[in-house]
């Protein structure tokens, strides 16, 4: 049976990990993560999940210690955020090269410095290229369907990568709210166990994590990016198979009256949720507004992007961290550079918010849409600016 | 959506408050959120912990600015910290005090809707600890009927097991002894 | 010495690039490396195994009798059981 309750949305994450059947988690306590963390360790220790809970010393560790036992065939699972995500950074492209299905969630904290515990998505950006599935989630009902789709989506035999899922620290992660929880038997349905493509075992003995001369280092690379590419089919697929299942649509670009929209915002991340009252008070001014909500970061979703926007005159990308000395937000760079070869497309704006925990309210999403409208009537091209930031 | 903000101490349970008062919600068939104002905050320091509650799905999730309810845990927070901040002209003020609801509204100078409880004292009395945290939801209830008394029972079987029904108790008690002087 | 074998295209790697066929470095003798090889004096061997704990190929082996060998398709000359033998029983030759 579907269980509807109320629940801390980092809880809930750890939760949804417990119907998943893991073998292994190794999770280094950061804030906002830390509820993920302990209450995972609570799930072992009380015996609800046959699993192996291992304490490691630090995030470079953790993400180490589960990819060696993901070798061994192991489903294993971590949770990290912001400095301990950036420990782990290393170690990350590894594990995709090595098409590893680790799951890990990342509790999106800000980067120091200066030190901030508090919510946005810089931690996540410089990992843009590690070659991992990322996904943002935007409540916590997406937080524990996405946490058990990830890890089919992680071991499906066409895609074998690593999925890394977003939740906003603070703002999500310990939030309570309404959440159901799909009935276990049908968890296992969509979840059957593993079946890796290899496993370090002494009788059938494998290498994994070798060494790649000049020789073969490029055919490597480009098959590892075919591989994520190619993923995106196979993710669509198993997000078919939740709708049938569990009745929840999941697409990887999300919109919000934005067919017939001239003005269109793109957030990612739970601010889209509060930018839809937004749309809301401005379509009853009579303005011409929408919503895109992209859900999966990587790999990008350049068709879906494209057709979201093929009607608008105007973009507004939200980003919520900075790329220093750059042409903007790393969102905005990755969809005006999808959009350059189109013959038609919006013009396009670029606002960072939210940095730090920054709250953006409601009125400053229609503050936004409206200079920004102001601006386009005008014919101004600008690149990124940040938004209520004093000076 | 009713949006409530809670003034506690760090350590008093707040965020157990917003937490019980959300899953009565949720029991009822609402949709509630509630959460801590973010961050680490040492015993004793001045927190502020929120409910929204609607009958509708809950789209927003920045903080709350202009709350329809205000709940005060701890009396001496009163002078401390500005507690009728962006609180609603006509919304309502929960404070645990001895003092009776107008003459909180002489002190604070607010012509919305006041309801007093000593919940201290309750506490004392039905739990041994002055913490008040579960018998103002008692008082919540009363004063903004947004949510049944009975639904916060279940809620917090679930979390206080044996001690749940004292702090029913307290609760009930606060619902009961609960003064309140409307608005204007 | 056999060639080496690459895959031909990106589409034909192993994924992760995964090695399936365990041990096959032994296809690559390394002993065409060499510019001298170790030569044991079996009067002057005490059978310690020192030779066989420090080489870095793991190529020396204990035969029946108890004394030791290089294999000499995978030693690549490096000197260093010669280096640590304490009664001096190893002596670096140079290869013809």
């Amino acid at each position: 049976m579907a269980k509807r309750v109320g629940m801390e949305v980092g809880i809930a994450a750890a939760e949804a990990v417990g119907m998943c059947n893991i073998d292994m988690a190794a999770v280094y306590p950061i804030t906002p993560q830390s509820h993920i963390a302990e209450h995972l360790s609570e799930i072992v220790a009380d015996g609800r999940i046959d699993a192996e809970f291992v304490l490691v010393e630090s995030e470079h560790s953790s993400i180490s210690c589960i990819s060696g036992a993901s070798g061994t065939g192991a489903r294993v699972y971590t949770a990290t955020s912001s400095q301990g995500l950036l420990y782990m950074h290393e170690i990350l492209p590894i594990v995709s090269a090595m098409r590893l299905p680790v799951v890990m969630a990342n509790a999106n904290r800000a980067i120091s410095g200066p030190i901030n515990i508090w919510n946005d998505h810089s931690d996540i950006m410089p990992q843009r290229d590690a070659g991992w599935i990322v996904f943002f989630a935007d409540n916590g009902q997406e937080v524990v369907d996405m946490t058990i789709q990830s890890f089919k989506i992680a071991e499906h035999k066409d895609v074998m990568l690593p999925v890394c899922l977003n939740m906003d620290g603070f703002q999500l992660t310990h939030t309570v709210e309404l959440i159901e929880f799909p009935d276990q038997k049908k968890v296992d349905k969509f979840l059957p166990p593993r079946k890796p493509f290899a496993t370090l075992h002494p009788d059938n003995p494998v290498s994994m994590g070798t060494l790649g001369m000049p020789e073969i280092y490029a055919e490597a690379r480009k098959a590892q990016d075919m591989a994520l590419i190619n993923s995106k089919q196979y993710i669509l697929q198993i997000w078919d198979e939740w709708e049938k299942m569990f009745g929840r649509r999941y697409n990887p670009v999300e919109t919000y009256r934005a067919d017939d929209a001239e003005i269109l915002m793109l957030t990612m991340g739970s601010m889209g949720e509060t930018a839809e009252i937004a749309v809301d008070q401005l379509r009853e001014k009579g303005m011409s507004v929408g919503l895109v909500k992209l859900r999966l970061w990587r790999p990008f979703p350049f068709e879906e992007l494209k057709a979201a926007v093929k009607n608008a005159k105007l973009l507004i990308v939200t980003d919520r961290a900075v790329s220093f000395g750059g042409s903007g937000g790393p969102v905005y760079i990755e969809v005006k550079a999808g959009l350059y070869h189109e013959k038609v497309r919006p013009l396009i704006y670029n606002y960072i918010i939210g940095l730090g925990g920054r709250d953006v309210p409601v009125p400053s999403f229609v503050e936004i849409f409206e200079e920004a409208a102001q601006a386009a009537e005008k014919g101004v091209v600008k690149d990124y600016e940040y938004y209520g930031v004093r000076g | 959506m009713i949006e409530i903000r809670w003034h506690g101490r760090g350590g008093q349970g707040a965020v157990t408050s917003i937490e019980m008062l959300a899953l009565a919600a949720i029991e009822e068939g609402k949709y509630a959120q509630g959460f801590p104002s973010f961050g680490p905050e040492r015993r004793g320091a001045p927190v502020a912990a929120f409910n929204r509650i609607d009958d509708n799905r809950i789209r927003a999730r920045s903080a709350i600015y202009t709350p329809d309810v205000v709940v005060v845990l701890d009396a001496s927070l009163v002078g401390l910290v500005n507690v009728l901040e962006g609180l609603k002209p006509d919304g309502t003020l929960v404070v645990n005090t001895v003092k009776s609801p107008d003459e909180i509204k002489k002190e604070l100078n607010f012509k919305g809707t006041v309801a007093t409880v000593d919940a201290s004292h309750i506490a004392r009395k039905e739990l041994g600890v002055p913490i008040t945290n579960t018998t103002m939801l008692g008082a919540v209830a009363k004063a903004i009927k947004v949510i049944n008394l009975k639904s916060l029972e279940g809620p917090l079987k679930e979390r206080f097991g044996r001690l749940a029904q004292r702090n029913i108790n307290a609760l009930k008690r606060a619902y009961k002894e609960l003064k309140i002087s409307e608005a204007a | 010495m056999k060639k080496k074998k690459w895959p031909e295209t990106w589409r034909t790697i192993n994924p992760g690039c995964m090695v399936l066929d365990a041990g096959n470095a032994r296809t690559y003798l390394t002993g065409s490396w060499k510019a001298e090889r170790p030569e044991w004096d079996d009067s002057k061997c005490i059978k310690c195994g020192i030779c066989y704990i420090f080489c870095p190929e793991g190529c020396v082996t204990e035969n029946e009798d108890g004394l030791f060998r290089a294999d000499l398709d995978y030693c690549k000359g490096c000197g260093i059981c010669a280096h640590e033998c304490w009664p001096g029983a190893i002596n670096m030759v140079e290869e013809g």
